[in-house]
């Protein structure tokens, strides 16, 4: 049985206990929330943290607060399956809905939370593997080696960023609080990551995430396809998140992100340039698919094949738009796009 | 080093003193001998290790006792109430569901919470609801039909006899 | 007995209908028994069912024994290295650890499945072949010390090649993986020749030759395999294991260890799930039994879900070269297949399965001419053996998926082809094979009539422009594709497909895996004064229902219910021997040694109780816990008080049954793989949806036709059915065991993609009954034969809906797409393998055709009274 190494856990009540925490364990600390990212990532000996600190048992940590009106905050520690099932997400943010919902399989959407899946740790299937697989192969720089087997002659790590809801909430304009011993900030989501395969979070490790702020959503609709082998469990190997605001039958602004491309959500800019000012017609879906495919570089570690993910960004993003223009009728089932 | 928690499971608590790392499934298994939990992965990628917690399937490979202090868990042993089984158990045992029968309690669990949540669920909810649970025996089909049973049966409809 | 079919009360399309007493009650018994039958036809629960949904039954890992250690096997992490100092010192000196050891602390013995192929070390001493090959071990206080212990074992290897592919390993005869086999690196090599194929293919009036792949994967069964050990202080051992196999498993044992086979007790404990994956003997096996002997402790060793993909032994890659002739009418002339199986790095079953790739083929169809090349090649990889259908679905793939292309090409419909070819009953195969009853024709009318096929498939099917380089016969009279049904002129990008598939499975294999003249199956059968009855067989739970089919066959024997029959498998010492829950065997084999016990016991209770009621024992009926004479049934005797009568006659009553296969071995060299006391017949149906835009398969209806021969109880074979279909589905379109960099790409439950109930379709279950001869109650096997039709089905609808031939599996979006772009580009839309390895096979064994010869109804069998 895959058992987890030892920790010593710490449960604070409140949110400046656990800050304080932190600070006091520094590296040898690390947050755990859901724990379905953090648990099998220890099991397999990713991380090895002398000290966690659960940040269940703080009550101020759940729960969605405001309107869609003002601009919702949901909770660090809110479950995916909450986030999913929240009504007015589900109506006003559905791309975020949609996402949380894709996310894994059903008991991991009961466990798992958004914050956590906001911090998830990067993918790579040279990566996520037993000690002992890693061995065998040799080790990769992410974990007690230094290079990076998926592309061995760069300087950096290459694993993918994997979360559902992160290209969402990118291109939702979302802005998170971050709070730590010595202080708060809050930034917007495009901010906070970086194209590091390690260094992904352009976060302090003392840096606790408690707050997903919503920006209103008046006027604006959304959308979320994920591509994966099977209908459950599996991580995207792609995603295409689109926000659009739409001013009569013209386009007011957008915002096209791509998640499991890169080791960061990917904005997708050019594209999302071409659409403002205009009508969501067949011909500029066709266009904007083609330019949201530019940033959109893949490697090989990964499900699928990398030239097939980079080929279905195209056809994805062009679903995503046809579907935000109800020119649907011949895409992807219609309960993963709102 | 080890830490006392106090644990309820089906109804009964009980304290034990384990190290804070024995994820929940550990301690039903190894420290409870509740065995009827079982693994396929222990890393959350099967769906085996079901239990409830609160009434909602997780998976009992990655949760700890410490932060389930307070919680109501159940376990397969806890569905079946003064030697009367559970609708699904029942409905599970007659339509031939369980197989090898490794995957049917975390199955049965995920199932039960459903029909708490949504008595009279379609087959898509069905599917929905237990697509976190793999079975590499029946094709779930059996399963399928065993759980739209046991919506039935519990919701007072009477398809097919008891055949016990 | 003829061969006439009985039509059972079969579940007539939805296998979701659930009302009871659809089977058995309607069939009309054969002439000669008495009344109808009380349990054979009914769907009952399983017997195991109630233990099963209450999470009390007891898997291997589930046993805790007073101070128990926890063992743990450490593995190579060098695909191919050889083995220059192993040091467990460091291990030992860690507080918690009981034992540790190595090879060099066993008996130096090699050990294997099949004699012909001794070729694992529990312990490996001088040479890893993969990467997961254990080389020393550890028992400890609990798994984690264990763990840390093995991390602690210093090992220095010198790497050498790894040969990670077919190709590879017979370029580099240099780098030898085994000094035994067939030639450097080739473990076995096969070739037959039934009649002049080349004769044939002149006489065709289409001859095709296709190349296809079908990837290797593996049997995840749910389970990760565990085993118990215990070295008494009597000297004597006892392992629990989640085995299929106790039998071999034992004989391995006293090998391995050294040990008389006498003081060895091997336990199969109830299996969660198997499909193949349990039926060689594993080192984690030996391991626990020398480390209990060793420390004194009981051992648990439990292999994590990494270590259960490098145990593997599951489906073999195999390249297949398939040439056919056929007649303007779709008869086949003639046949000759090449396949080479990519094996890993030990034998395994290997050499069975060479034979598998060829030997079954010619059961389907009417095949008069047929040849067989096969060559099994050592790879570093984990070893492949069993998986459900045991080398059978990769060219059933090849051939199914092949006469599809053939059927367009002759303008036939391909149901209608295949009907015509339909493999004739009670008659022999080119290869000297006994076909008794054959339910095909019967299963492909059910599927096409359940399916709507005729329908969906005129009326949908995508037409390819003719490509230049094939011949395209019949096309001509046909004329175009029928007005508007092309598809692939609409506006959508998601096109609907149907494809059909048949294929035939043996019903348990004629001869034993180690040559003897001893029965495949025993029974001990013993009746109580209490009324109840114990049977004793070493038959292996795996899921499948083994139990219960033991409990329900004295049943209906005896006239008692399936509760009163008390089923003690799988012990050793217990049990008489059954060898094994694999190649579909056990329904029958034990089946008819439970029937011959129980036979045996009703004659002794009927001569008793006749004396007791003054008639003759041929009048008196067994029957709802009672035996009497129908006329006189109010005198009747209750079970219990006949057995009192029996046993004060005829003192203890415990009674034997054996079983042995009909000796029907062709008479030529390789001739004992394929012989089977009875084939089971299969046709399927697929319907899906291809989006031609992302290449994604969505899979909708399933309709399957088995014949079962007679369905002992519908739910089990239906749920048999059932999984073979998702298994079959898995392999099609997303199941692969692959390598890259020398390692396993995906070992895990999440990058192993298995099919979640989201991609699994409906499915259509119809049962066809043909009595058997050979079988209990006329029953055939079930739980492997329904895979097979399943791939080539699904990849012939994907050719329906949008005109590309996938020969290959896994079928991935990405070859779909590719296909597609093909066609774009004007070239063939086909994607799958393209060459074939440089190899030579041995010169065939020549032997005459036995095609179309008549065969004996009911060979004689040994045990038989
Ligand atoms: C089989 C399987 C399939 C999965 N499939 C998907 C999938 O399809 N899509 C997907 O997006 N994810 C998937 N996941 C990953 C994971 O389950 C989700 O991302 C989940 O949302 C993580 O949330 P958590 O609360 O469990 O995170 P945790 O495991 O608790 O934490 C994850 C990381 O974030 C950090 N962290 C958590 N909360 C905070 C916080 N508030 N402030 C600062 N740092 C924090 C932790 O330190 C840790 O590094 C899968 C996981 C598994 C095991
Ligand atoms: S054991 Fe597989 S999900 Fe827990
Ligand atoms: S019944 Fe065997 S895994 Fe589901």
């Amino acid at each position: 049985m895959m058992r987890l190494p030892p920790f010593t856990y710490l449960a604070p009540r409140t949110l400046g206990d656990a800050a304080t925490a932190l600070a006091e364990h520094g590296r040898d600390a690390m947050v755990v929330a859901g724990g379905t990212d953090l648990y099998p990532n220890m099991k397999r000996l990713q991380f090895e943290p002398k000290v966690l600190v659960g940040l269940r048992g703080i009550r101020d940590l759940r729960g969605v607060r405001g309107s869609a009106r003002e601009g919702l905050t949901i909770g660090a520690g809110t479950t995916l399956s909450a986030v999913a099932g929240h009504p007015e997400i589900a109506a006003r943010y559905p791309a975020l809905a949609t996402a949380a919902g894709l996310v894994s399989s059903p008991q991991l959407r009961n466990m798992g939370t958004l914050g956590g899946n906001v911090c998830v740790d990067t993918r790579c299937n040279y990566y996520n593997q037993s000690h002992e697989w890693r061995k065998a192969v040799g080790f990769c720089m992410k974990k007690d080696g230094d290079i990076c087997l998926v592309a061995p002659a760069s300087p950096r790590c290459w694993a993918v960023s994997s979360s559902d809801t992160a290209p969402v909430l990118w291109s939702l304009g979302a802005r998170v609080r971050l709070v730590a011993a010595s202080g708060e900030r809050t930034v917007e989501v495009s901010a906070l990551y970086q194209d590091d395969g390690i260094a992904y979070l352009a976060k302090q490790p003392g840096e606790i995430l408690t707050e997903i702020l919503l920006p209103p959503a008046d006027g604006w609709k959304s959308a979320y396809l994920k591509l994966r082998r099977r209908g459950s469990f599996d991580f995207p190997v792609l995603g295409v998140a689109v926000a659009l605001r739409l001013e009569g039958a013209r386009v007011g602004e957008a915002r096209i992100v791509l998640g499991a491309v890169a080791s960061t959500p990917r904005p997708a800019d050019v594209a999302a340039a071409a659409l403002v000012g205009e009508r969501l017609t067949p011909e500029l879906i066709a266009r904007v698919a083609d330019l949201a495919a530019g940033p959109s570089k893949p490697l090989d570690n990964t499900d699928f094949t990398h030239p097939y993910r980079k080929k279905m960004t195209r056809v994805f993003v062009a679903r995503a738009l046809r579907a935000l223009a109800g020119l649907d009728g011949s895409g992807r089932p219609v309960e993963e796009v709102a | 080093m080890k830490t006392r928690i106090s644990l309820t499971v089906n109804g009964e608590t009980h304290e034990v003193l384990v190290p804070v790392h024995k994820t929940l499934l550990e301690v039903l298994r190894e420290d409870l001998g509740l065995t009827g939990t079982k693994h396929g992965c222990e890393l959350g990628e099967c769906g085996t290790c079901t239990v409830l917690a609160d009434g909602e399937p997780v998976l009992s490979c990655l949760a700890l006792p410490v932060e389930l202090a307070g919680c109501e868990i159940t376990t397969v042993e806890g569905m079946a109430r003064g030697g009367r089984l559970h609708p699904l158990q029942q409905a599970f045992a007659e339509l031939g569901a369980a197989q090898c029968g490794y995957c049917t309690p975390g199955i049965l669990l995920t199932a039960q919470a459903l029909l708490a949540d949504r008595p009279t669920p379609t087959r898509q909810e069905v599917k929905a609801a237990l697509a976190g649970n793999l079975c590499r025996c029946t094709g779930y089909t059996k399963i399928l039909d065993a759980v739209e049973l046991a919506a039935l049966r519990m919701t007072g409809g009477s398809r097919v006899g008891d055949r016990r | 007995m003829s061969a006439e079919r009985t039509q059972g009360g079969s579940s007539a399309g939805s296998a979701r209908a659930i009302d009871g007493g659809r089977f058995g009650r309607g069939a009309e018994p054969p002439s000669e028994r008495k009344h109808e039958f009380s349990v054979v036809g009914r769907p009952l629960p399983k017997i195991d069912a109630w233990t099963k949904v209450t999470g009390e039954t007891k898997y291997a890992d589930d046993l805790v024994l007073p101070r128990m250690a926890h063992g743990k096997l450490l593995r190579s992490p060098h695909g191919h290295a050889l083995i220059k100092r192993i040091d467990a010192a460091r291990a030992r000196a860690l507080p918690g650890v009981y034992a540790a050891v190595t090879g060099a602390d066993l008996p130096r013995v090699k050990f294997g499945i099949l004699p012909v192929s001794q070729d694992e070390e529990v312990l490996c001493t001088e040479k890893v072949r993969m990467v997961g090959d254990a080389v020393a071990a550890v028992a400890a206080v609990d798994e984690e010390t264990a763990e840390r212990a093995c991390r602690l074992i210093d090992v220095e290897y010198e790497p050498l090649p790894a040969l990670m592919s077919i190709e590879e390993s017979l370029a580099h005869p240099e780098i030898r993986i085994h000094e035994y086999g067939d030639g450097p690196n080739v473990h076995k090599s096969v070739a037959l020749q039934f009649g002049d194929v080349e004769a044939a293919f002149a006489k065709a009036d289409l001859v095709r030759e296709d190349v296809f792949y079908y990837e290797g994967n593996t049997h995840l069964p749910m389970e990760q395999h565990a085993a118990v050990a215990h070295a008494g202080p009597d000297g004597k051992l006892t392992l629990w294991s989640s085995t299929q196999t106790p039998h071999y498993v034992h004989r391995v044992l006293a090998k391995a260890l050294d040990m008389p086979a006498a003081h060895v007790r091997v336990v199969a404990t109830p299996v969660g799930g198997g499909f193949g994956g349990k039926t060689d003997p594993f080192a984690h096996e030996i391991v626990a039994c020398h480390l209990s002997r060793l420390t004194g402790r009981p051992v648990k060793i439990a292999l994590t879900r990494e270590e259960v993909f490098y145990a593997h032994r599951g489906r073999h890659p195999v390249l297949m070269w398939l040439k056919t002739g056929f007649t303007r009418q779709g008869d086949i002339t003639g046949c000759h297949i090449k396949t080479w199986l990519d094996g890993g790095a030990y034998g395994s079953y290997g050499v069975a399965s060479t034979f598998y790739t060829g030997v079954i083929n010619p059961v389907t169809y009417k095949m008069p001419v047929y040849k067989f090349e096969g060559a099994r090649v050592f790879t570093n990889k984990p070893p492949c053996g069993p998986k459900r259908g045991h080398g059978t679905p990769q060219p059933r793939f090849a051939l199914e998926v092949q006469i599809d292309k053939a059927a367009e090409q002759l303008g036939l419909d391909p149901a209608d082809m295949r009907r015509r070819i339909a493999a004739e009953p009670f008659t022999k195969t080119a290869n000297h094979l006994t076909v008794t009853t054959t339910g095909l024709v019967e299963c492909i009318d059910r599927v096409v009539e359940a399916s709507g096929w005729r329908a969906k498939w005129r009326g949908w099917r995508f037409r390819a422009p003719a490509s230049p380089a094939q011949p395209v016969l019949g096309e001509a009279s046909e004329g175009a594709p029928e007005g508007g049904a092309r598809r692939s002129e609409a506006p959508s990008e998601k096109k609907r497909g149907v494809g059909l598939a048949c294929s035939a499975y043996l019903t348990g294999a004629g001869t034993a895996i180690y040559w003897n003249d001893m029965p495949h199956s025993g029974v001990l059968l013993r009746a109580d004064r209490s009324g109840a009855v114990t049977i004793l067989c070493g038959a292996t739970d795996i899921g499948q229902g083994s139990d219960s089919i033991l409990a329900y066959l004295p049943a209906e024997v005896l006239g008692i219910a399936p509760k009163d029959v008390h089923v003690h498998p799988a012990d050793t010492s217990l049990t008489p021997v059954d060898l094994g829950s694999y190649s579909s065997r056990v329904t029958l084999m034990c089946g008819m040694a439970a029937i011959q016990a129980a036979e045996r016991l009703k004659t002794v209770i009927a001569k008793a109780v006749a004396g007791k009621l003054e008639v003759g024992p041929g009048e008196l009926v067994f029957r709802d816990g009672k035996v009497g004479a129908p006329e006189e049934w109010d005198k009747a005797v209750t079970f219990a008080r006949a057995v009192e009568l029996a046993e004060a006659m005829h003192g203890v009553l415990a009674f034997p049954g054996s079983y042995a296969p009909p000796k029907r071995a062709g008479k030529y060299k390789g001739g004992g793989v394929g012989p089977s006391p009875c084939y089971s017949y299969t046709a399927c149906v697929v319907e899906l949806t291809v989006d031609e835009e992302t290449g994604e398969v969505e899979l909708h209806d399933v309709w399957i036709a088995h014949d079962v021969g007679r369905a002992l109880n519908p739910l089990l074979v239906e749920g048999q059915t059932e999984g073979s279909v998702y298994m079959g589905i898995g392999e099609a379109l997303m199941e692969g065991q692959v390598f890259r960099k020398g390692v396993h790409k995906q070992p895990s439950m999440l990058d192993y993609k298995s099919p979640t109930t989201l991609e699994m379709p409906e499915v259509h279950t119809i049962l066809v009954e043909t009595d058997d001869p050979e079988g209990p109650f006329g029953a055939k096997e079930a739980g492997q034969g329904p895979l097979l039709p399943v791939p080539p089905a699904i990849a012939n609808a994907i050719y329906h809906a949008v005109g590309v031939r996938c020969d290959e599996v896994p079928i991935a979006p990405e070859m779909i797409l590719k296909g597609l772009e093909r066609r774009r580009q004007g070239k063939a839309a086909r994607v799958g393998p393209e060459k074939i390895p440089v190899f030579k096979f041995k010169e065939p064994l020549v032997v005459e055709s036995a095609f179309g010869q008549p065969a004996e109804a009911i060979a004689v069998r040994p045990f038989q009274s």
